[in-house]
């Protein structure tokens, strides 16, 4: 009993590693997302795979750092990995909102220039 | 024979940030047609934030000048946009006029007068030297003062009314908005950028009108998390210049 249960899980995580990866890789080849920001998920589901496949590698890098409970050790990786990634997008977004605002700017210019030269044809 | 010209000719911009604006822009523009002054050439620059009024075929009933832009920038993007313009059609001065009628044109001389006679690169129109006209609310006035303080604190100057947009900037003070000004609620933030530039800034007393039409951009609701948003962009803006040097572009 004790060790069907793992093995079933085992085989899930392996399988829903492996759907997520492909997912990611349908959308980099449809053009849908960057390759820059597809390194870091490709990265995620490489690990997601590596601790799925190597069942006690998560049990032994927990005793190394001293965690009692191993799960606890997923949750924390996890929470950090999204949450830098989370600042990691703001960071594009405002960089994205200086250069619309930009953008913006530029095209009332140009467009304020443009009438100004089809009213002096006029 | 050419007789020359004993006072140069000032070219002035009168910048108009305006979102739904309907109902007040066109007299504001009318007026603003039949205003001269002595060796200046005033022109009218409306800026159509994205309103979703008529505010855009109200401005081209009265003018061909003016910017429409794309997509809502905010006060702050509007307003450099402007700037913008002034910049690089080689204006003299710009200055800043709300949309709504609350800023008094009649004023327009005297805050351009301390640029004229080369006193202040930056001039600010104030409605609390004299306490005349409009006062706002008492919970305004309270942040008001809030800032009066921060700033007394931060740079050691005292502006008693640093959310008053009624401004005017000479080229100096162009230059340095056209490359960065800030976004949200941009006039207590950009007397930090002025003072920390070396602007010379100076206050006068105006009378102010209640708002003709429109909606203040501070509405009552969000007073909180303008006073948080603006006391965090004070110390941000204050600390990137005084870290990164004078010029800061995004």
């Amino acid at each position: 009993m004790e060790n069907v249960i793992p093995f079933k899980i085992q085989i899930i995580s392996i399988i829903g590693s492996l759907l997520f990866m492909f997912f990611i890789f349908r959308l980099i080849t449809k053009g849908k997302l960057r390759e820059e920001y597809s390194i870091v998920w490709i990265f995620c589901t490489i690990t997601l795979l590596v601790f799925a496949i190597w069942r006690n590698g998560l049990d032994l890098i927990a005793k190394m750092l001293g965690v009692y409970y191993a799960p606890a050790l997923i949750f924390l990786g996890a929470i950090f990995a999204i949450i830098i990634f989370l600042v990691h997008l703001s960071v594009v977004n405002s960089k994205q909102h200086a250069q619309i605002k930009l953008l913006a700017q530029e095209l009332a210019l140009l467009k304020n220039k443009l009438e100004e030269k089809e009213n002096e044809n006029k | 024979m050419v007789k020359t010209e004993i006072n140069k000719h000032i070219k002035l911009l009168i910048v108009i940030p305006c979102y739904n604006e309907e109902e007040s822009i066109g007299n504001l523009l009318q007026s603003l047609q039949s205003l001269s002054l002595p060796n200046v050439s005033i022109t009218a620059l409306p800026v159509n934030d994205c309103s979703k009024d008529n505010t855009l075929s109200v401005i081209r009933k009265h003018t061909s000048t003016y910017l429409n832009l794309p997509v809502n920038l905010g006060i702050g993007g509007a307003v450099q946009s402007g700037y913008k313009y002034a910049y690089k059609n080689k204006f003299d001065i710009a200055i800043q006029l709300d949309g709504d009628g609350q800023h008094p044109i009649n004023e327009i001389q005297n805050l351009i007068q301390p640029i004229l006679n080369n006193e202040a690169d930056v001039v600010i129109g104030s409605r609390f030297i004299t306490k005349q006209g409009f006062q706002s609310s008492t919970l305004r006035r309270t942040g008001i003062k809030y800032f009066k303080n921060l700033n007394r604190l931060l740079l050691g100057i005292t502006i008693t009314d640093s959310t008053s947009g009624f401004r005017a900037l000479n080229i100096k003070a162009l230059e340095i908005v056209n490359d960065y000004y800030p976004d949200e609620y941009p006039e207590p933030e950009a007397i930090v950028l002025y003072h920390l530039n070396n602007l010379k800034i100076k206050e006068i007393p105006v009378v102010m009108h209640e708002r003709q039409g429109g909606q203040s951009s501070i509405r009552s609701f969000g007073s909180i998390y303008y006073m948080m948003k603006v006391t965090l962009g004070i110390l941000f803006i204050y600390l990137r210049l005084k870290l990164n040097g004078k010029r800061h572009t995004l």
